[in-house]
């Protein structure tokens, strides 16, 4: 598990698959969920394995979420919110909603 | 005295249509050696949509319209022998397919074509339906307003590409077939008993060539008595993320790949050689998609590219056998997908038996010089 070299000051929570997460103002999504100790933020799409961050810089698409209901987010490359509920992107984005498409 | 390879047949250019051939010549027990290009050549094999679609095609041209149903037809005797062959599944998918229409006067264009077709070919041409709205909606879940009817056809359909085109490579060579990559052939020289093919990388000694090497066609068929006057034709194609399935069959414009992306296609450019994307062109293109989907809206699209058609100048197919030199044929045309069936089980067998059939024989290149004189 990662360590923070710092203890965090100014505090956010947000939820990640209905969890709490507290992590420092200014982290990125992705750092934040690693500093929590989350290693799976998403399931491949073709061959379903699990998958964390690999690049931290926004060009390997591994690090995809869902952030208050918009999917595939790339988490490294957002900043993290008070209040944001995150959720593990599980295989393909779907596409449309359930009123019709 | 240098060595020189020798071999049975050689095939020039190994993009779909070249890998198709070339492994319905093995199949037919023929020794065939493909000579291909380079990896920056311009290969729409490479860059193509991925349909197996008949819906709308040779209009004016009967012989087209039934070659390319006839093709549709052998698809699943492809796929099964490839996957035979190769253990490659690509992924054919012939649940019928939709050309959605945004304005009546679009449908109604649609449906004057398909009724000449079908006409023309003496009802023979492959069956399809035109709907309204309402119908197109029942059938097709999460359509936009826009969309005001569709022509449906259950012949057509799609598949993998890039998979295709790797199970012909993974084919032929377990077949026998000697490929080289970066044998780009410069010249062809008529001998006695065959043909010298000659590039920067030494040469090489066929009894019989068949010319299949895409755009470069127009150049090669006139050294062996050939000829393929060929048009430019620039496609342009956006890909989004993967997604989970939300469209079960094809459209001229819009099908989801069997991994899940969304291919959004295709422009057709006929004045530029740039081979960059245009991003007005892409504007476009994503415009058209949304308003045949909405919920395409808040997809990522993660790639565009662009390729060039490998078009005639009336956009039908030439096969020919070369009335000066007998022993090379030529196998030029713009559906290389749809009739990568055709190709391999119908003209690869005619060729290595040595001629083609007259069913061919209007898709030879005289018409493009025959007196006008209707
Ligand atoms: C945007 C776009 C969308 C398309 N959509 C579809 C579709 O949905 N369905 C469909 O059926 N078709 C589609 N096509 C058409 C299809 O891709 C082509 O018909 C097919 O790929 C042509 O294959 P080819 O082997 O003739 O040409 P290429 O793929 O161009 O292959 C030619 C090969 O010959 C080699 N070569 C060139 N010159 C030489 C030389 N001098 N010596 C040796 N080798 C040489 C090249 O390196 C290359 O490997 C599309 C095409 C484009 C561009
Ligand atoms: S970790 Fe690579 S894009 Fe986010």
């Amino acid at each position: 598990m990662l360590l923070r070299i710092r203890d965090a000051v100014d505090k956010v929570t947000f939820t990640f698959d209905g969890a709490a997460v507290q992590a420092a103002r200014g982290d990125t999504l992705a750092a934040a969920l690693l500093a929590a100790g989350i290693d799976t933020f998403r399931i491949s799409i073709v061959g379903r394995e699990p998958r964390a961050p690999y690049c931290l810089m926004g060009v390997c698409f591994e690090c995809l979420v869902t952030i208050d209901d918009i999917q595939n987010r790339q988490s490294c490359l957002v900043e993290v919110q008070e209040g944001m509920v995150v959720t593990s992107q599980n295989g393909a984005r779907t596409i449309g909603r359930d009123d019709g498409l | 005295m240098a060595f020189v390879d020798e071999c049975e047949m050689a095939v020039v250019g190994g993009g779909l249509v070249g890998a198709a051939l070339a492994w319905g010549l093995a199949r037919s027990g023929i020794q065939t050696m493909v000579l291909d290009g380079e990896d920056l050549d311009l290969r729409a094999s490479r860059a193509n949509f991925a349909l197996v679609w008949v819906q709308g095609k040779g209009l004016g041209a009967p012989h087209y319209a039934l070659w390319s149903k006839a093709s549709a037809e052998r698809w699943p005797e492809l796929a099964a022998a490839l996957a035979g062959d190769t253990g490659i599944d690509v992924s054919l998918s012939q649940r019928g397919a939709f050309s959605f229409a945004l304005s009546r006067c679009e449908l109604d264009a649609w449906r004057i074509e398909l009724e000449t077709i079908a006409e023309q070919t003496r009802g023979a041409a492959a069956p399809y339906e035109v709907l309204g709205a309402d119908e197109t909606r029942e059938r097709v879940p999460g359509l936009g307003r826009d969309v005001v009817g569709s022509i449906y056809s259950p012949t057509d359909g799609h598949v993998n590409s890039l998979r295709l085109f790797r199970a012909l490579h993974v084919g032929m060579k377990a077949r026998g077939v000697n490929y080289r990559a970066h044998h780009g052939v410069k010249n062809i020289e008529p001998i006695k008993d065959g043909f010298r093919l000659i590039g920067s990388w030494g040469e090489v000694h066929a009894r019989r060539i068949v010319l299949a090497a895409g755009l470069d066609n127009e150049r090669l068929a006139p050294m062996v008595g050939l000829s393929a006057p060929l048009k430019r034709s620039k496609g342009q194609i956006l890909v989004t993320e993967k997604c989970a399935p939300f469209f079960d069959y094809a459209s001229t414009t819009i099908r989801q790949a069997d991994e899940g992306g969304v291919m959004i296609g295709d422009s057709e450019e006929t004045h530029s050689s740039a081979i960059a994307t245009n991003q007005d062109i892409s504007a476009v293109l994503a415009h058209r998609a949304i308003r045949v989907f909405p919920a395409l809206a808040d997809v990522n699209v993660v790639r565009s590219w662009t390729g060039f058609r490998v078009k005639t100048m009336d956009g039908l197919p030439i096969y020919e056998q070369s009335a000066t030199h007998p022993a090379a044929f030529i196998a030029v045309c713009h559906s290389g997908v749809t009739l990568a069936a055709n190709h391999a089980l119908v003209v690869a067998p005619q060729i290595a038996a040595g001629r083609l059939a007259a069913e061919l024989s209007p898709f030879h290149s005289w018409r493009f010089h025959a007196p006008q004189n209707s």
